[in-house]
């Protein structure tokens, strides 16, 4: 009856973890194909869809971009995160409750909203469509990500440590550039890397708030658009590859510094 | 660096709570000062505005004869010990030690040579550049003492640091301090609510209750001849007999007991008593004795508790009078239900308000 259960057991998980990792295999699998469609039966393996998506100047210039507005995004949403959780964990505002619950409530809204609202907004107050707005629109996203990580690991004890900072004669940008931003660096180092994650596969704001200069996501779309080919593939594996790396490097540093 | 310390009428109310009420103090430059009580009392309160991270709701705080009340912490001529050591986790032991001198804009080669002595100070030669979570916790204690004497503060403030310490090491280390307090000179204002250690370390002893000063002087003094009922119970175990005060003549001063008539020679501190007055007369049970001259007190174990040091005996006393507790040595052989007779020498009668 046991070995029945255990085996049941392990047959569902194998299923779950099949559903769920089974297109990304696909994906990754036909990227190799040997062939103009990337579908079974599998012929390859060959790089040459890789060759491809590095020769391909929009493919790359998007990359680029991607990368720079992932970045830079990820900087400004940590920054912003930081700063507004050690404000709310530390200061005893009027209010603090509800702005905590304001800041976090983007996570809670689709991103599809967001970026209706933003590119509303932006086309109200005059501005055009670039990566600097798609940029915006990522800090708008990933900042409730930061302000919660931060918050979350903003504890009572460092309160005291800030304290004989300031005891000791430090102004209060240095108690924050020198004891707390170190302090909770696994924390602003996770949101970072999550950040990173997400502004780099986003795809829905990217496409509503850009029009000449693209993110890898909507590059990859438009190619979609033409139909499928291993070069998809590989672009889209390389996107894979880059946000396994950050959730990792997240991981890594998150729960180092836990155990 | 040294300097008084001059407290003025300080109140601190949180909300509707009066954390102090009205305090006055003060302490002489180089003096080892342990604020005493129990939780709640006030003392940390009281730290904490001495340190500037509290603004006291009314009254004044001087500090070398100059007015800090307003002045944050940072120029403050203070430095704290916290409780829980904070230390920067991300920064070694010498960065540690040096960041108060680095706020100052001291160069990094004088500074970390600076570091280095105070570590040596402390007893902590070569533990520059660990980090703190690789220490001990008596030896984050030390680093702690170190960060906050590297700027030489005219006052150290010390808010229940060897609390968290095991026994051997807290006596190990009240020592310590008391050396190195004498060694720098430094005000040193400790808070604590254990009394064995505010006796083992303290020049003055500031007996804290309910947002007030209850008493205030050396340890002798607080000990042997405190001024108030909850000083006399919070410093030690007491005994409290009924007493009323008889008459007064050559030199003496009668009072009737439960236990008998006492005599007690007049010292300074019974001046002002008058015949007639209501008292409570306090015997300390390590001045309970099989073998003193003075009052004999008759009576029949209750029961008896071996505690290392001494034995602790519970005593009805035959005439009448509450039950006594005696700290008998450690041979004594006495068994529940045996009668004895102990004395006690009326010299160390400690005489309190009724209740």
């Amino acid at each position: 009856m046991t070995a029945v259960l255990r085996l049941a057991s392990w047959g569902y998980a194998l299923a779950l973890y099949g559903f769920i990792f089974l297109p990304v295999v696909v994906l990754v699998l036909f990227s190799f194909q040997d062939g103009r469609l990337p579908i079974p039966p599998f012929e390859g393996p060959t790089l040459r869809w890789y060759a491809a998506v590095w020769q391909d100047r929009s493919l790359t210039a998007a990359l680029g971009n991607s990368l720079v507005v992932a970045l830079a995004s990820s900087a400004v949403s940590c920054a912003l995160g930081f700063l507004a959780a050690w404000g709310l964990a530390r200061g005893r505002l009027a209010g603090g409750r509800a702005m905590q619950g304001l800041i976090t409530a983007p996570l809670t809204v689709s991103y599809l909203l967001i970026g209706l609202g933003l590119m509303i907004s932006f086309n109200l107050t005059g501005i055009s469509p670039s990566l600097l707005t798609v940029g915006i629109g990522h800090a708008v996203i990933n900042t409730p990500l930061c302000f919660a990580i931060c918050f979350a690991s903003m504890g009572d004890h460092q309160v005291n440590i800030e304290r004989a900072a300031r005891d000791l004669g430090a102004r209060e940008w240095q108690v924050l550039w020198l004891v707390t931003a170190p302090m909770l660096l696994p924390a602003l180092a996770a949101g970072f890397a999550l950040s990173v994650t997400f502004s780099w596969d986003e795809f829905i704001i990217a496409f509503l708030l850009s029009r000449f200069d693209v993110t890898l996501p909507v590059e990859i779309w438009s190619l979609l658009r033409s139909g499928l080919n291993p070069k998809t593939n590989a672009a889209g594996s390389v996107v894979f590859l880059v946000s396994v790396a950050m959730v990792l490097a997240a991981e890594f540093t998150l729960l180092r510094r836990r155990r | 660096m040294t300097a008084p310390v001059e407290l003025v009428a300080v109140t601190r109310d949180f909300g509707a709570t009066r954390a102090l009420d009205g305090v006055s103090l003060g302490l002489s430059a180089g003096e080892f000062a342990v604020l005493l009580g129990p939780s709640g009392c006030g003392k940390t309160t009281l730290l904490g505005i001495l340190g500037g991270f509290l603004a006291p709701s009314a009254g004044h705080v001087l500090i070398g004869g100059q007015d800090v009340t307003a002045l944050p912490p940072a120029r403050r001529p203070t430095t704290t010990v916290f409780q829980d050591y904070a230390l920067f986790p991300h920064m070694s032991v010498a960065q540690n030690v040096a960041f108060g001198l680095r706020m100052r804009g001291m160069r990094r080669p004088a500074r970390m040579a600076r570091a280095d002595e105070m570590l040596a100070l402390v007893g902590l030669e070569g533990a520059g550049t660990r980090r703190p979570h690789e220490l001990s916790g008596g030896q984050r204690q030390r680093v702690a003492l170190a960060r906050a004497l590297a700027v030489e503060p005219d006052v150290l403030l010390l808010d229940e640091p060897l609390g968290a310490l095991d026994l051997k090491l807290r006596r190990q280390m009240q020592d310590e301090l008391k050396s190195i307090q004498r060694r720098v000179g430094t005000t040193f204002v400790h808070v604590t609510h254990d009394q064995e250690e505010a006796m083992a370390i303290a020049d003055r002893i500031v007996v804290m209750n309910g947002g007030r000063i209850e008493d205030e002087g050396t340890p002798q003094r607080v000990y042997l001849r405190p001024r108030s009922r909850f000083t006399a119970a919070f410093m030690g175990e007491i005994n409290l007999v009924p007493a009323r005060v008889g008459g007064a003549g050559d030199g003496h001063l009668l009072l009737e007991t439960a236990l008998g008539p006492v005599r007690l020679a007049l010292r300074g501190d019974l001046s002002a008593v008058q015949p007639g007055a209501r008292l409570a007369l306090g015997i300390r049970p390590e001045h309970l004795r099989p073998d003193e001259a003075g009052l004999r007190i008759p009576g029949t174990v209750i029961e008896t508790i071996f505690s290392g040091t001494h034995q602790r005996v519970r005593l009805q006393p035959s005439p009448a009078g509450p039950p006594l507790v005696a700290h008998l040595p450690q041979g004594a052989r006495v068994a529940p239900g045996e009668a004895i007779t102990l004395a006690f020498d009326p010299a160390a009668a400690i005489l309190l308000p009724e209740a």
